[in-house]
């Protein structure tokens, strides 16, 4: 196996190291090359990551459907008409779509994005009331500074407790005040504080400013019967969330007698269209960094191949030398080929590491990801291995013609030069 | 050991062709040291380079110990090159940055002989040589004779069935070239077949046999009364 023929290695090393500046010269490029493709990606890699934790915590495969006002009329009804839904039409469209994973109904006090006074000891916060079930937590996490979420036990019992955000506890409580087990006043009824949640930091559905009570303790304490003020729905991983989206909204016409042409009295939110927009646009942001890296790394590549011709032409009498004591054209070829693929490689996983470098720094300094969308900006090992490949396989294919070069001198043209 | 017949060999000039050998005949033994003489132009450099494989002939036949040599690609001569042929140029060629002991080694190289073998082979012939001390000197360290004994060391190692030395004195003072003659006697001594061009009178006389070339014909060819070179050094 010639790739382990320690004399190939002996005479490549040593025709690299006879001029060594020149060597390193011809390296630059693609040591250049190397640290923009590699940057471009981990940059882009790094974006990427950053989205992902813009929207860790909602699933992305989710929709939320509320009632808004009819914009037809219909089988005698008027326009204008409020859709008001109600707790069953929750079980009807789960048992109707399948693909639904999660559905948790919710109520909300007061109208939509409506202010509700909460009291405590003298001191009041404007908050938006829901009554909720626990399931909502599969949909947009909320992250819990302490406590708990509501659960089962708290719906079962129609327990009288509330998870409020870190900006009511703010309003509510002094500072470093302990809220667990205190209680707050909502309409006139008490509830123990369970959990303080912290808002996911750049998606925002609930708001800042929160009260998460049980949805039946909500029934219950304000009277709301059989309401529902609005569905947040997961389907499952490979159903399209607009087909669903659809269908619910085909039952609900049905059900409401709403004219199947008003776009207007059932809202909805697709929550995937987001999702979609921005993998496409990281996904794009990607393959343009390749696309750059790769032709940047062929510019590198190709300097290579033009250091090799000038070190053909100044070997042509050496390498005649070679042929009439009988190395065969493959020999040669295969000498300056791989004397190609090694200063690409070398030089590649010298810039490599600088990127690396850079990358780490880059890391360090911005990349909690708190100020702008920057995640770990690192590339990936497939990456690596695919940028590595494609530059050993240009290699390959650009020292093919300074070797071409070589073996097209004959050896009896070579020998005469002096 | 060397048969030629009717060898033609014409270069094209542009739009002229010039004819450079015109119907050599020509054979040699096993053990014949020839000296191939002529004026420049004679057509000598030509023959000894189809003799070498480095370029085909036009016309005409050659076997080389009874191998027929024609149509070959590069790869083929190359293979034969390296197993039939040794060099000896008159510019040494040796390959300055390998030591005289890698350039002995490097035909057994292209025959892929193994490393430790191919080291004890070369050190064999440069002791041949009288340059067994030099062995890891580089050639830029070597006088001129030295450098042409290593290169008729190098020329040796792959054991060819024939010598070929094209001006092998040519750039060397005359001391040196007896030197160096003295060593290919003593090669062809051992029962090697040699063929050597020169202009040098003197040179051609320490061979066995003299081949004279004139516009592409053997104009004479005599076997002579060897004058050892061995009294002169």
């Amino acid at each position: 196996m010639w790739l382990f023929d320690r004399d190939l290695w002996v005479e490549i090393f040593h025709t690299l190291g006879q001029n060594l500046f020149r060597t390193f010269l011809t390296m630059l490029g693609v040591i250049f090359a190397m640290i923009i493709l590699v940057l471009l990606l981990g940059s882009s890699n790094g974006m990427s990551n950053g989205f992902n934790k813009v929207f860790a915590g909602t699933a992305s495969n989710s929709l939320f459907v509320w009632g808004q006002s009819t914009s037809e009329p219909y089988k005698g009804f008027e326009r204008g008409r409020r859709i008001r839904y109600k707790i069953e039409d929750a079980e009807l469209i789960k048992k109707q779509i399948p693909e639904i994973e999660v559905l948790a109904p919710r109520i909300e006090l007061g109208s939509h994005r409506g202010v509700v006074t909460v009291y405590r000891k003298g001191q009041t916060s404007g908050s938006s009331v829901y009554g909720d079930y626990p399931e909502i937590d599969n949909i947009t996490k909320k992250r819990l500074v302490e406590g708990r979420f509501l659960n089962q036990t708290d719906i079962d019992d129609s327990k009288k407790v509330c998870v409020i955000g870190e900006e009511t506890y703010k309003l509510l409580f002094e500072k470093g005040e302990k809220a667990i087990g205190q209680d707050i006043r909502i309409n006139g009824v008490f509830f123990s504080v369970v959990g303080i949640f912290k808002p996911n930091n750049n998606i925002n559905i609930d708001g800042e400013n929160a009260v998460f009570i049980p949805f039946t303790t909500f029934q219950k304490a304000f009277n709301s019967g059989d309401r529902m003020g609005w569905m947040a729905i997961s389907v499952e991983p490979n159903t399209k969330v607009v087909v669903v989206e659809n269908e619910i909204k085909e039952i609900l016409k049905k059900k409401y007698d709403i004219h199947p042409k008003d776009e207007r009295a059932i809202g909805s939110f697709d929550m995937s269209e987001i999702f979609n927009n921005i993998t496409a646009f990281t996904t794009v942001l990607k393959g343009f960094s390749f696309f750059v890296g790769i032709f940047t790394l062929l510019a590198g590549v190709i300097a290579i191949s033009n250091i090799l011709l000038i070190t053909v032409k100044e070997r042509t009498k050496e390498i005649g030398v070679r042929r009439a004591l009988g190395a065969t054209p493959k020999v040669v070829k295969r000498q300056i080929v791989v004397e190609a693929i090694v200063l690409t490689a070398f030089a590649g996983l010298i810039g490599f590491a600088i990127a690396v470098g850079f990358l780490a720094i880059a890391d360090s300094l911005w990349g909690s990801g708190d100020d702008f969308p920057f995640v770990k900006p690192m590339v990936s090992v497939p990456q690596f291995v695919i940028s590595f490949i494609l530059m050993v396989g240009l290699s390959v294919l650009i020292g093919l013609i300074p070797a071409n070069r070589a073996i097209r001198v004959r050896p009896i043209e070579a020998l005469r030069e002096e | 050991m060397i048969e030629i017949k009717d060898l033609h060999k014409s270069y094209k000039m542009g739009s002229n062709s010039l004819h450079v050998l015109k119907g050599i005949n020509f054979s040699a033994e096993e053990g014949e040291l020839v000296a191939i003489m002529g004026s420049s132009g004679s057509g000598k450099s030509t023959l000894l380079n189809i003799l070498g494989m480095l370029d085909g002939a036009d016309s005409g036949e050659y076997n080389l110990d009874n191998v027929p040599i024609r149509d070959l690609n590069e790869t083929k001569a190359a293979q034969y090159r390296n197993k039939f042929l040794g060099f000896i140029f008159q510019s040494f060629n040796l390959i300055n940055y390998k030591s005289a002991l890698e350039n002995v080694a490097l035909p057994l190289y292209y025959q892929k002989v193994n490393r430790k073998v191919r080291q004890e082979k070369a050190l064999k012939y440069l002791e041949q040589v009288g340059l067994k001390d030099w062995a890891t000197h580089l050639p830029s360290e070597l006088s001129g004779g030295q450098k042409q004994r290593v290169a008729i060391a190098r020329a040796m190692a792959a054991e060819p069935k024939v010598l070929l030395a094209d001006e092998p004195t040519g750039a060397l003072d005359s001391t040196t070239s007896y030197e160096v003659m003295d060593l290919i006697q003593k090669i062809n001594d051992a029962g090697n077949t040699i063929l050597v061009v020169t202009h040098e009178e003197d040179i051609a006389h320490m061979c066995k046999r003299i081949v004279h070339l004139k516009d592409g014909v053997i104009v004479e060819d005599k076997k002579i009364e060897q004058v050892r070179a061995a009294q002169y050094v």
